[in-house]
């Protein structure tokens, strides 16, 4: 489904991404994880298409199709959904006007009718109950004034309305208590269970979230690699260990980031 | 195009109009209102036009108006003109007492009041002034640069509104202004009287749409009174070509208890300044001035405001948003003025601007003259451009760049928009924006 080769990426002369390899099947759960600054928000971000990063070498394809070369809203189209690490907040525009557009926006691509009024109700009352959003923060801007957990489950959301084939979670974990947790997982399992196509990468620093979204595969990224790739079993020695281990067998002193 | 002339050819160019319309007067030249228009025309005679040297105009140089001579619109005569050719520049499912201004000139004949708003009074100026200039002089107030004295000295287009003492008006007047001739350049001067009377409540529209593709300079000035606790809310919709020169000057004078509720959406012209000063007389008044302006291809558009807290106990709330794409070029001056004894004035200012091109500008300007000391004011003025983040987030949705582009506009815009108060012109107005977002992203 996604294969990513050999990927170099650099931010204004800054090398970040120094050969990733990743390839995600139909119907996986990828866990990514590695400590702050290695890299994970750069790739997804690559992926789905932020401007203001260089690719040097190396290749993305989404279902055979090259990435690189598609415009972001056209990725999305295709199937891809980023939840953001720090969704933006924007004044002046609802929610539900945001996420009707985006809907018809995708249906006219895939040659879909658009939906009215009526027909995207109906769907969003459905998905609203799955991640336990109400009316009222439906009605408000996009993300303005929400709180952290608010922000998160709203990523949630609009995954759910969306419906890729996709779902790539940046940190969608973090800042959320207990509670929080269960239900944001429990949209991105919702949303696995669709088809047995679909397919998570998840992007965290925490075993926690892993108990609820089950990951077929766990990778660590450190500085720009993938340094080592294992079942679920790894992100419990790395809940553990710690990364300095990890550090220290890529032969960099563990004090120096 | 008409050759440049020089300063003081264009003196005597106007000059030489105004004694041709001295003679198309016959015999109302002996009036008192006709002695204020020759003393207009000997100001406008020692002033000229305004140039970019002058503090008021180092924004917006009337250097392209000037290039053009333009003959007054009496001159070029009347236009035929069908009610399905403006049926286009009514806004929509909205009765109004429609008044449509061709060249500045009321037509009667196009105009059509609702059923049981006859007690709305509105006469042609040239009628008024033929039976009772006692109103017109009262409020005519003096000319404050050459533009404004041309208007006076050529005094007998436009019309006189009277909203009678504790009317409520259902239903909007829409002042239709449809400007442009077929022959040639023309000089359009309305003057616009509009009194508010006691405990009255109306609101009004006035659009201005181009119907020949000519240039010419339409000149406006209109008075406006808030008698004692009425309240008055004024759109004004500047809709026109790209050849049409704009300029217009609201005198507002709000009595006691009185609210005015100002709206100045610019969308159109080649060069557009508004000139809104309020004037508060009596105490316990409010002003609201909002506005909205675009200007993209190589359009200037100037809102110049003038609050003046004469008196305590008053207060006046601005926001100005403003769109600049291409190498449109926009200018705000808010200027305040808390007089020594205006005690308890709240007055607060905002500008906001976005810039979507590197080669749009803006200069914004507020002025704060704060003579009184128990008084709450602010001011601020920014200018940014599309949030990249946003617009990233939009895209990442499936939202194509250009639709997103446009959403992120329409919400800049919409906390403004959000003011206008006639449902069915807020939806024109948010239409006519994503039009002319559309063309924008074109
Ligand atoms: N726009 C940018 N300009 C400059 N440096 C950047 C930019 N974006 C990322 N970087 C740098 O690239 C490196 C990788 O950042 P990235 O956000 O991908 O890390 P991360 O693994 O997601 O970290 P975290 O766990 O803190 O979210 C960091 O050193 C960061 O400072
Ligand atoms: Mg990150």
């Amino acid at each position: 489904m996604l294969t990513v080769k050999d990927l170099y990426a650099s931010v204004e002369e800054k090398e970040i991404l120094k050969g990733i390899n990743l390839k995600v099947n139909p119907g996986e759960v990828h866990a990514i994880m590695g400590p702050n600054g290695s890299g994970k928000s750069t790739l997804a971000s690559i992926i789905a298409g932020r401007e203001g990063y260089s690719v040097t070498n190396g290749s993305v394809t989404f279902e055979g199709k090259d990435l690189l070369s598609m415009s972001p809203e056209d990725r999305a189209r295709e199937g891809i959904f980023l939840a953001f690490q720090y969704p933006v907040e924007i004044p002046g525009i609802s929610n539900a006007t945001f996420l009707k557009t985006a809907v018809n926006e995708i249906r006219k691509y895939k040659g879909l009718e658009e939906l009215d009024a009526m027909e995207f109700l109906a769907l969003i009352r459905e998905k609203m109950k799955i991640v336990g959003i109400d009316q009222t923060l439906f009605s408000r801007p996009v993300n303005h004034g929400f709180s952290g957990g608010e922000k998160k489950r709203n990523e949630i959301f609009q995954l759910a309305v969306l419906d890729p084939k996709l779902a790539i979670l940046d940190e969608t974990d973090s800042g959320l208590d207990i509670d929080a947790l269960k239900i944001v997982a429990n949209g991105v399992n919702v949303f696995k269970q669709q088809s047995k196509e679909k397919a998570v990468i998840v992007v965290t620093h925490y075993q926690r979230l892993l108990d609820y979204i089950v990951p077929d595969y766990v990778h660590v990224l450190y500085n720009g690699r993938i340094v080592k790739s294992g079942t679920k079993e790894l992100a419990l020695e790395l809940e553990e260990r710690g990364y300095d281990w990890i550090k220290e067998e890529n032969n960099i002193p563990a004090s120096t980031k | 195009m008409a050759e440049i002339i020089e300063k003081t050819d264009l003196r005597d160019y106007y000059h030489s109009h105004f004694q041709a319309f001295e003679n198309s007067l016959n015999g109302l030249k002996e009036t008192e209102i006709h002695l204020e228009r020759k003393k207009a025309m000997e100001q406008f005679m020692q002033s000229g036009f305004p140039t970019a040297d002058n503090e008021e105009w180092r924004y917006t140089n009337p250097a392209p108006i000037l290039k053009h001579t333009f003959m007054p619109a009496f001159e070029a005569g009347e236009v035929e003109l069908k009610k399905e050719s403006f049926e286009k520049y009514l806004i929509k499912d909205l009765p109004v007492n429609l008044f449509v201004f061709v060249n500045g000139k009321l037509r009667e004949d196009l105009s059509v009041r609702q059923k049981g708003e006859e007690a709305l009074e509105l006469e042609s100026l040239s009628a008024v002034m033929k039976k009772d200039s006692e109103v017109i002089r009262k409020y005519l107030s003096e000319p404050v640069n050459g533009f404004t004295a041309l208007n006076k000295a050529f005094l007998n287009d436009g019309a006189v509104l009277r909203i009678p003492e504790g009317l409520v008006l259902e239903n909007p007047v829409h002042f239709l202004f449809l400007s442009g001739s077929p022959l040639g350049e023309i000089l359009i001067q309305p003057r616009i009287f509009i009194i508010a009377g006691k405990n009255s409540q109306a609101k009004i529209i006035e659009s201005h749409h181009s119907i020949f593709e000519n240039a010419y300079l339409f000149n406006s000035v209109t008075e406006i009174v808030t008698e004692e606790s009425a309240v008055l809310s004024y759109y004004k919709i500047e809709n026109e070509s790209e050849a049409a020169f704009h300029l217009s000057r609201l005198q507002v004078r709000q009595q006691r208890s009185s609210a005015f509720n100002c709206f100045t959406v610019t969308f159109g012209g080649s060069l557009v300044r508004n000139d809104l000063n309020s004037v508060f007389s009596g105490e316990y008044a409010e002003t609201n001035l909002n506005g909205l302006y675009l200007a993209d291809g190589k359009r200037h558009i100037d809102n110049h405001t003038v609050i003046d807290h004469a008196v305590p106990h008053c207060n006046s709330n601005e926001l100005y948003k403003g769109i600049l794409d291409d190498k449109g070029r926009g200018v705000f001056n808010g200027k305040v003025i808390v007089r020594k004894d205006a005690q308890k004035t709240q007055a607060y200012q905002s500008n906001k601007n976005l810039l979507l091109s590197r080669t749009a500008k803006i200069d914004t300007k507020p002025q704060l003259e704060i003579f009184a000391d128990d008084v709450k004011c602010s001011h601020g003025a920014t200018v940014g451009q599309l949030n990249e983040e946003a617009l990233f987030y939009l895209q990442s949705r499936g939202v194509g760049i250009e639709k997103a582009q446009s959403i992120l506009i329409n919400a800049f815009a919409s906390d403004v928009i959000d003011l206008i108060n006639i449902e069915k012109l807020k939806e024109t107005v948010n239409q006519q924006i994503m039009d002319k977002l559309h063309k924008v992203s074109e």
